[in-house]
């Protein structure tokens, strides 16, 4: 099959995650002609790689698997006449709307009026003598082994950073039948919810917090990391090593906005230390510096699915809107709807300070 | 009875037990992230709030369980799931064994989702401690 044509949309998304169907779903349902694009075999993003349950409201799918609601999403974008088109990586936007993808054996050319960005977020790695020998992978990658492709890449685990992500996979690589060790965690206290910290701690976890990894080390692959206490300034304090047998060190330090899209459409970005980096600056239309550029999810600061959910369906409406298929009345009830959601999903001692994160964002953009 | 016991401690969006609960027994006044109150007065010990809270943070307790004994009902995600009558180590949040404990009943119902509620017997001084077991690990050993 080859596309030697320019094919036109009303609307094109990059990015089938939550925050992508979320755009699709609402762009699609306004009566958009609306092209999903994603790079992997399968939409869903993340979806498909969480097995346990989600937090949040109904409108969130609350209590519902994370696979489940990828599902569900997926249903319904469908039924609002979405065009998929799967294995397609995106390479570049260009100011006139046009987007350019391959699929390995074929230069794909599309138009659209609206794009909306979705490409979420990449995680952080982590620089030690040995970071890069074999058994060093990401929690990501070791979720996608066990929940995804149903092998454990490996039996001894230490899993670095207490985040919610790898508070969640160290549960998940435990349900798998993993051993893992410890989990360390440099700064004084568990960073992700306590919820989570629970449910591992009950299985006889311990989260070993003012910890730092100092190496990992071994003949063709990891045998053994060494850690050691870490300062209020986070260096590691002399005398305080131990090491600890292991066969695989499973990183969950954080995540980055996938900007180089935005980035090569000429998006203006900004700095956030709570949004995870540098992101492109947005208002609370989802718009970026340019009008038919909208962005969604972690692409726009990294949250969760259910936020990324919410911010992709207000940046559907926004392009739908702006194609002159919602009147404003409607738009702006959707999006009173909408954020109202998200203030309440961003309230509390974690969510608050994105909220407040969220808000200068909005501000850089007026 | 078996009555609803809460461990959420801290304010994250979310409120699936109050939809859950098919007798309003659990309620988050204003904002989702505030927390849930269990009302034991109108809690019927159904347990769907134990199996749908996905920060595993709903528990029912009996305290007159047995003379001398209370029963503790947890969510399990584990496998393989323990059998009635086994003895196994309770755990508290820190995952600290407290007691033996007897596993009482297994409760796999289709509306949970894959989550398994737990029962298990525990001395009485525990009922308000005990949070779950240490995982049955022998499939682990035959992989």
């Amino acid at each position: 099959m080859s596309d030697s044509g320019e094919k036109s949309y009303d609307v094109i998304i990059v990015g089938a995650g939550p925050a992508g169907l979320g755009a699709a779903i609402e762009s699609g349902k306004a009566g958009a002609r609306t092209l999903l694009l994603d790079e992997n075999q399968k939409p869903g993003g993340q979806l498909f790689k969480q097995i346990h349950k989600f937090f949040g409201s109904k409108e969130h799918f609350a209590g519902m698997r994370g696979f489940l609601i990828g599902e569900k999403l997926l249903e319904e974008a469908v039924k609002h006449n979405v065009e998929f088109r799967l294995g397609a990586r995106v390479w570049g936007l260009y100011p006139d709307g046009c987007v350019t993808a391959t699929d390995e054996e074929n230069s794909l050319n599309f138009k659209g009026k609206k794009i909306i960005l979705a490409t979420g977020a990449s995680e952080n790695a982590l620089s030690f003598p040995g970071c890069t020998l074999p058994g060093v992978i990401t929690a990501g990658a070791a979720q996608t082994f066990v929940n995804v492709q149903h092998v454990l890449p490996g039996k001894d685990f230490v899993v670095v950073g207490s985040g919610n992500v790898g508070l969640i996979v160290t549960y998940q690589l435990l349900q798998a039948g993993a051993n893992v060790i410890k989990i360390i965690e440099a700064a004084p206290k568990i960073s992700g919810y306590g919820v989570h910290a629970a449910k591992i701690r009950r299985a006889g976890i311990q989260i070993l917090t003012g910890h730092t990894i100092i190496s990992a080390s071994g003949r063709d692959q990891v045998e053994r990391v060494i850690i050691a206490k870490v300062d209020e300034n986070f260096n590691p304090i002399e005398g305080t090593q131990q090491t600890i047998l292991c066969d695989t060190v499973a990183l969950a330090v954080g995540l980055s906005p996938r900007i180089e899209l935005a980035g090569a459409g000429g998006c203006e970005m900004t700095y956030s230390k709570t949004l995870g980096g540098v992101l492109p600056v947005h208002d609370d239309n989802m718009e970026t510096s340019f009008e038919h550029i909208l962005i969604a999810g972690d692409l726009s600061g990294i949250e969760e699915a259910s936020t990324a959910l919410d911010e992709g369906r207000l940046a559907g409406c926004r392009a739908a809107y702006r194609l002159g298929l919602m009147t404003l009345e409607d738009y702006t009830s959707k999006k009173v709807m909408i954020l109202n959601r998200l203030a309440e999903l961003r309230c509390g001692p974690f969510g608050n300070k994105r909220m407040l994160a969220k808000e200068e964002i909005w501000k850089k953009a007026v | 009875m078996r009555k609803i016991f809460i461990d959420c401690p801290e304010q994250i969006p979310c409120n699936p037990c109050v939809h859950i609960c098919p007798v309003g027994a659990i309620t988050i006044e204003g904002s989702i992230t505030n927390l849930p109150k269990g009302n034991k007065e109108l809690c019927t010990g159904c347990g769907l709030c134990v199996a749908a809270c996905p920060g595993q943070a709903c528990f029912l307790v009996d305290t007159e369980f047995k003379e001398g004994f209370a029963s503790v009902d947890f969510p399990y995600e584990f496998l393989p799931l323990p059998t009635v009558g086994m003895t196994v180590k309770a755990r508290d949040n820190e995952g600290q064994t407290l007691t033996d404990g007897t596993v009482e009943a297994v409760i796999q119902r289709e509306s949970s989702h894959q989550t398994a509620i737990i029962r298990i017997s525990v001395p009485t001084k525990y009922a308000y401690l005990v949070r779950g077991i240490k995982p049955i690990t022998d499939f682990v050993k035959a992989l």
